[in-house]
């Protein structure tokens, strides 16, 4: 495995209480593959991502379980040593190119330095594989772009240099937060695209955080849904998009419009999801539960086999 | 009688640099051309859909309805009452110092009453209690609602949508989206929903417009449109909509982005990304014919 996540839990110590973002939050992906999470605002999904490449905004911290990176335990690294790992062997992508590229610089000297911090190679060389780099992920003329600064290039371009900027060192997990959220749909579906194959070629293991179950569908291999800061199924895509098994991956399907299916009404989970400092005893999602009964509401379901997946839900528990 | 008419509406907009600057570089003035001969008839009851990706002048079609912009050229008539808008985002479209049942109220604050402003709250699903609250107290979705209730507050028959649920989560989505329908069956509303997501409009439209680089591209019933596309561009954006069902159906890779609106294309102007563009397409502007404004399509080459 090339990441191994068991029993994470994150909190927040604030003057009104601890706040837990995450908990018992387990899950590993292999190289080569790609594991979507999904789930919606305040899920948990972005905190997993950031707790995982040691990115927390303090106060928040780790203060349960491990994260492992090809079976070498990374959650208690000293910060120094843990920012040396990110960008070497562990490749990160957010949302919003602009937050990842420096203004200042022209992006063929970021991919160099980058390159020149993870790797022993001379400048030339760096400048070599840069160039590659550029080409790889679809810019057109790299060449010619080497020179320009971030605000010279459109917001499609802009996620492909971050994209080259992750790759640049051939880390072995890269982490891609809501890549495509920013992008036109033209767009998003070459940045996909891309992903897929870049990951595919070098064996890397992909961990795809996004709330667009779409994208997931046309990436992933497996898939995590979380809600209020667990994982409530975990299976193949395939399994939790044609047949989920807990009721909130139920609603959430039958609330996503689809072009080829319009139905005249959308399955709507009713309420929100609870606050991080409003999270229900028992199983967090029972208040909005369609499907609730009397264990649900003291007892705190863990994820359990449900078919071919994982479910943390009482209606698969074994008699 | 359509309840809404535009007819060949252009907006331009003045996007050149300072006086002092072009007189220094000797440049020209800058003109961007957002919305170009757009006609567009909505008819009472309806829910037209506008879609297109961003920089397409969908928003700016919504905002020369409502009259935010004055069109630079062409005519829009309405024959309704009154036109009221939805905005995108509910943080930014809501005064954080009022109290809810103030910002409900202000479209009618010379006639409203208590009465009126409870009776619009529980219409978008909120207790009549929430108006004592202010929007920070809410969620995006409830936010979206008493914007939708303040929306309704003037009794409009149009509402002009723009990007309603971009914003929110898709389980909050369903939610706005069934209000709204909800609405519209109950008071007889006309809805011009703008989304850049096909799926959604698909959900709500009964008849979609296709926006790309200011102009209309095609126009259809939505269930034409989705099932059998005509213009390269719709063809194009459906292909590119991520495929939930996992069918693995063909798909034609998408080519290139839009280009910069000041200098465009010439011709049809997505001639740079069309599969079929030929000569004709480099050259001349397609009319818009029959629903569909394509050279290929009119000539019966696809």
């Amino acid at each position: 495995m090339t990441l191994e996540v068991r029993d994470l839990r994150v909190e927040f110590p604030t003057r009104r209480g601890t706040l837990t973002a995450l908990d018992g939050v387990s899950f590993s992906i292999a190289p080569g593959e790609v594991l979507g999470v999904v789930g919606e605002s305040g899920a948990g999904k972005s905190i997993t991502g950031l707790a995982i490449i040691g990115l927390l905004e303090p106060p928040g911290r780790i203060s349960a379980g491990e994260v492992r990176l090809e079976g070498r335990r990374i959650d208690n690294l000293p910060p120094e040593e843990m920012r040396k790992l990110r960008g070497r062997r562990i490749g990160v992508i957010f949302q919003d190119p602009l937050t990842s590229l420096n203004p200042l610089y022209t992006i063929g000297r970021q991919l160099e330095e980058t390159i020149l911090a993870h790797l022993p190679l001379s400048k030339r060389d760096a400048r070599t594989r840069s160039l590659a780099l550029l080409g790889e992920v679809g810019i057109p003329a790299p060449a010619a772009r080497y020179g320009h600064y971030p605000h010279q290039f459109s917001g499609g371009m802009r996620q492909r240099v971050v994209i080259a900027l992750a790759l640049a060192a051939e880390p072995r997990l890269l982490i891609a937060d809501e890549p495509t959220t920013a992008l036109d749909v033209s767009i998003q579906a070459q940045i996909i695209a891309l992903l897929k194959r870049l990951a595919a070629d070098r064996s890397a293991a992909v961990m795809l955080i996004t709330h667009d179950m779409g994208v997931i569908a046309e990436t992933a291999h497996r898939v995590a849904v979380m809600y209020a800061g667990r994982i409530v199924e975990v299976g193949s895509v395939r399994d939790v998009i044609h047949a989920p098994k807990h009721p909130y991956t139920v609603g959430l399907m039958g609330s996503i419009p689809r072009i080829a299916a319009k139905r005249s009404r959308l399955v709507q989970i009713d309420g929100a999801m609870p606050r991080l400092n409003a999270i229900p005893p028992g199983c967090a999602f029972h208040p909005r539960c369609v499907r609730r009964f009397e264990r649900c509401f003291d007892e705190r379901p863990d994820l359990m086999a449900a078919g071919a997946s994982l479910a943390a839900c009482w209606l698969h528990a074994a008699a | 009688m359509p309840l809404l008419k535009l007819e060949r509406v252009s907006r331009d907009f003045d996007v050149s640099p300072p006086w002092l600057n072009r007189v220094l570089d000797h440049e020209p003035r800058r003109i961007l051309r957002a919305v170009d001969q757009v006609s567009l008839d909505i008819d009472k009851g309806e829910t037209v859909g506008l879609v297109g990706e961003s920089g397409c002048g969908k928003s700016t079609v919504a905002r020369l309805i409502v009259g935010l912009y004055a069109p630079t050229e062409g005519r829009i008539e309405y024959r309704g009452r009154r036109l009221q808008m939805i905005f995108q985002d509910p943080y930014a479209s809501l005064n954080p110092r009022w109290r809810v049942h103030d910002i409900v109220a202000e479209p009618i604050r010379f006639l409203g009453t208590p009465q009126k402003v409870e009776e619009l709250l529980r219409q978008v699903g909120l207790s009549p209690d929430d108006g004592e609250k202010y929007p920070h107290e809410f969620s995006g979705g409830q936010r979206q609602r008493i914007s939708i209730a303040r929306a309704l507050a003037g009794e409009p028959d149009f509402l002009v949508c723009d990007e309603p649920t971009s914003a929110l989560d898709v389980s909050v989505q369903a939610q706005i989206l069934n209000l709204m329908s909800d609405l519209q069956r109950r008071l007889g509303l006309t809805y011009l929903f703008i989304s850049h997501n096909l799926a959604v409009v698909s959900q709500v439209a009964d008849r979609v417009g296709v926006m790309y680089l200011g102009r209309i591209v095609e126009l259809a019933p939505a269930a034409q449109l989705f099932s059998r596309p005509r213009h390269p561009y719709t063809r194009m954006l459906l292909d590119a909509v991520p495929d939930l069902g996992m069918s693995g159906r063909p798909r034609t890779p998408v080519r290139g982005e839009v280009p910069n609106p000041l200098a465009p294309p010439s011709g049809c102007t997505f001639h740079p990304r069309c599969p079929h563009a030929n000569e004709r397409c480099r050259r001349e502007v397609p009319a818009f014919i029959d629903g569909v404004a394509c050279h290929a399509v009119l000539e019966g080459r696809i």
